[in-house]
């Protein structure tokens, strides 16, 4: 049980590379804490500070109130799970989950009840006196975090610890790591690139991004108000559909047409010292098939260019001829997600339509969409024009 | 008759398994090899059974009159010779000292250079230079050093001692030059095996509360266990067999002659080839079993081995 706190860490390594900077973040005792951002921003090495594994350049950590930069690693009291495991290939899966146990001088008989209880508790008892080479990529996992949990750390830090699983054991795992900490409620801290990861899993979740904490809060936060374009892109599958559009007299004229502001966005807008060129942002379901809405004020007509029934609701895929969005956030996602190069002409948006619309793949439609879920962002620094939190 | 039914069941059932292609490729595989393993037969086989037919009889140059088939009597000869024992307590001192100095030195080094971050293509190259060094030439530069009155190491640590006419301290400069010699060698087979410790492993270590040396103790040694075994095998088996640096450094004389010197003694200076065959078959055997114990420690220990897979 333990209350962690980054003040102002900044992480600098030999080779000169900033790889984490200025970050602040104060998790709470018995929070699960997602650290997310796509690869390279410095979740791991955040991690890893945490841990003792990486001095600490500038900054402070704090566990409980109390200073440790200089502590070690054993003296922290943390437990870490890592993305391959790092099971002790010589030992058994009792003797790796004894190892914290042992070295800690525990006596036999508790090192056994423990290791025995962890072992039910992740259903284990069977696969003891096996060695780790002769297990499932899915055992090792879950030997990895019973290694973390017989010693009753004060917080459990994970780094990826499901990237090495196929997905389905990594969605079945998901759900058991977040009963595990709900029923241990230890401090955790978990690393990943995945969002839909972040959003299931966590109490709160960091954005990061190039080293830096773009934004802190719930996943449905998160979701609702981005802080940015970075956030707004990263979070939510199918991700958000960004549009060129300019504010103009009170109104917005986008690709999709021109329409007046509602009356909360103009307010938020002018608060916000807006330019005149901004992006907009509208998420697929927000958008739904006009003929099944009433008073469609907004609404454009489009050539469905591909249809994904998913029974539940349909995705409707648009090019949308003019101009794409640009900026930096937006390149930077696209790049990761390694959809850079498939710029054509138009943009192409992503909408959630319900399951009774008629939309036929190579037809036109007409789509409505929701004035009042906009969200423009600052094409220069990537601000959310219309956060309100 | 089930007995002439049956048989051809059974060979079309073998002959099954192995498909046409499998075949043909397991064939080229021993043509291909068969070149090296004639030449292979040829230089390591031949000499070997040429000795041992050679050490089953009484065949001395000098008096090659009196060569005879004498069965096994030149082994009684040498087995029963105190000689023979003082060599060969004499090489097993100097084989289990030097291969344990060199061991412990050879895995510092090793760290060492798998650490270093600045100039790690500097320091390995350094690391390396006594390995490349002509063993006579570097045992020589040892014996005058160590030469009274003359060399500079005798005059700073045993000024008028001639310490390579004393028996012990003549043991340990052979030990000595023998370590300086070989711990590179020993260094940079034990680099590959540190090689093979993840780094997550020993960061998992850390976190599970290991010092520095429980790390190293509970989780590098027993992981690269295998490259210490092959490390340890290489140079216990040359080891075994040394020669050059006694022959520079003292020639055998007061009792630091090895295995290999007596056999030099007898079969190039003696011109014994009877005898010098049977110490020379004897060495030989003694290497052999060397390197099957290890290998049978090496079965059972190493991860991933036969009865790991067992279970
Ligand atoms: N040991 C290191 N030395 C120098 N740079 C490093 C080292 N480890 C990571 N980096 C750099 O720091 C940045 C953040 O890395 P990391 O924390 O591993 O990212 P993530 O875990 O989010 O993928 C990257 O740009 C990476 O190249
Ligand atoms: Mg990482």
């Amino acid at each position: 049980m333990a209350e962690i706190v980054l003040d102002k860490v900044t992480k600098r390594y030999p080779d000169g590379a900033l790889a984490v900077s200025d970050v602040d973040i104060e998790i709470a005792d018995g929070e699960f804490l997602i650290l997310v951002g796509p690869s390279g921003c410095g979740k791991s090495t955040t991690l890893n500070m945490i841990a003792g594994l990486e001095d600490i350049t500038d900054g402070e950590l704090r566990i409980d109130g109390q200073r440790v930069n200089e502590r070690a690693p054993k003296d922290r009291d943390i437990a870490m799970v890592f993305q391959s495991y790092a099971l002790y290939p010589h030992m058994s899966v009792r003797e790796n989950m004894a190892f914290p146990l042992r070295l800690a001088k525990v006596d036999n008989q508790t090192v056994n009840q423990k290791v025995d209880e962890a072992a039910r508790i992740l259903d284990l008892t069977q696969h003891l006196d096996r060695k780790p080479a002769n297990l499932s990529g899915g055992q090792r996992q879950r030997v990895a975090m019973g290694r973390a949990i017989v010693r009753d750390p004060k917080a459990f830090l994970m780094d990826e610890p499901l990237s090495n699983l196929d997905a389905k054991l990594r969605v079945q795992m998901r759900t058991s790591v977040s009963k595990l900490q709900k029923r241990l409620g230890t401090t955790t801290v978990y690393v990943t690139h995945d969002q839909t990861e972040a959003m299931t899993l966590g109490d709160r979740v960091v954005v990061m991004r190039g080293g830096h904490v773009q934004q802190i809060g719930s996943p449905q936060f998160l979701y609702e108000q981005p802080a940015n374009l970075f956030v707004a892109g990263f979070i939510g599958s199918p991700s958000m559909n960004f549009l060129p559009a300019t504010l103009e007299n009170g109104g917005l004229s986008t690709p999709l047409g021109a329409f007046p502001l509602t009356d909360r966005i103009r307010l938020l807008v002018e608060g916000a010292n807006a330019p005149r060129e901004v992006i907009m942002g509208l998420r697929p379901e927000h958008f739904e098939d006009a003929a099944l809405v009433d008073g469609q004020s907004t609404t454009f007509e489009a050539t469905v260019d591909v249809l994904e029934s998913m029974g539940s609701d349909k995705f409707a895929y648009f090019t949308v001829e003019g101009e794409t969005a640009t900026s930096a956030e937006l390149e930077e996602l696209a790049a990761d997600a390694g959809s850079a190069d498939l710029t054509d002409s138009g943009a192409q948006i992503v909408t959630r339509l319900s399951a009774a619309s008629a939309a036929k793949q190579g037809t036109p439609l007409d789509v409505w969409f929701d004035a009042d879920k906009v969200q423009l962002f600052d094409p220069a620094d990537g601000r959310n024009l219309t956060y309100s939190g | 008759m089930t007995r002439t039914l049956d048989r051809p069941v059974a060979r079309r059932a073998e002959r099954k398994g192995l498909s046409e292609g499998k075949k043909a490729e397991r064939k080229l595989g021993w043509m291909l090899c068969a070149p090296a393993a004639l030449v292979m037969l040829a230089v390591t086989g031949y000499p070997i059974v040429y000795s041992v037919w050679l050490s089953l009889q009484r065949y001395d140059l000098r008096f090659p009159d009196q060569r005879q088939f004498i069965g096994i009597d030149n082994y009684v000869t040498v087995l029963t010779n105190s000689y023979w024992w003082m060599a060969f307590g004499v090489t097993t001192l100097i084989t289990v000292i030097s291969v344990a100095i060199e061991l412990v030195l050879g895995m510092a080094l090793a760290i060492v250079m798998h650490r270093t971050l600045v100039m790690r293509g500097l320091v390995r190259t350094v690391a390396l230079i006594p390995y490349g060094i002509v063993t006579v030439v570097a045992a020589f530069s040892w014996r005058y050093a160590w030469t009274q009155d003359t060399g500079y190491l005798a005059d700073l640590f045993a000024p008028g001692a001639a310490l390579l006419t004393e028996r012990v301290p003549a043991l340990g400069i052979i030990i000595l030059a023998e370590v300086w010699k070989t711990v590179p060698f020993m260094a940079l087979l034990l680099m590959a095996g540190l090689a093979l410790v993840p780094d997550d492993l020993l960061k998992a270590a850390s976190m599970d509360g290991a010092s520095a040396w429980q790390r190293f103790v509970k989780v590098t040694v027993p992981v690269m266990k295998p490259a210490i075994l092959v490390a340890l095998l290489f140079r216990t088996l040359d080891a075994f067999r040394v020669f050059d640096n006694i022959f520079v450094l003292t020639n055998g004389a007061q009792q630091t002659g090895s295995v290999s010197m007596q056999t030099y003694n007898n079969l190039i200076k003696g011109l014994n080839l009877g005898i010098g065959s049977t110490m020379s078959v004897l060495i030989f055997l003694a290497v052999a079993l060397i390197a099957f114990l290890f290998i049978k420690v090496f079965g059972t220990a190493a991860p991933g081995g036969a009865d790991e897979r067992k279970r």
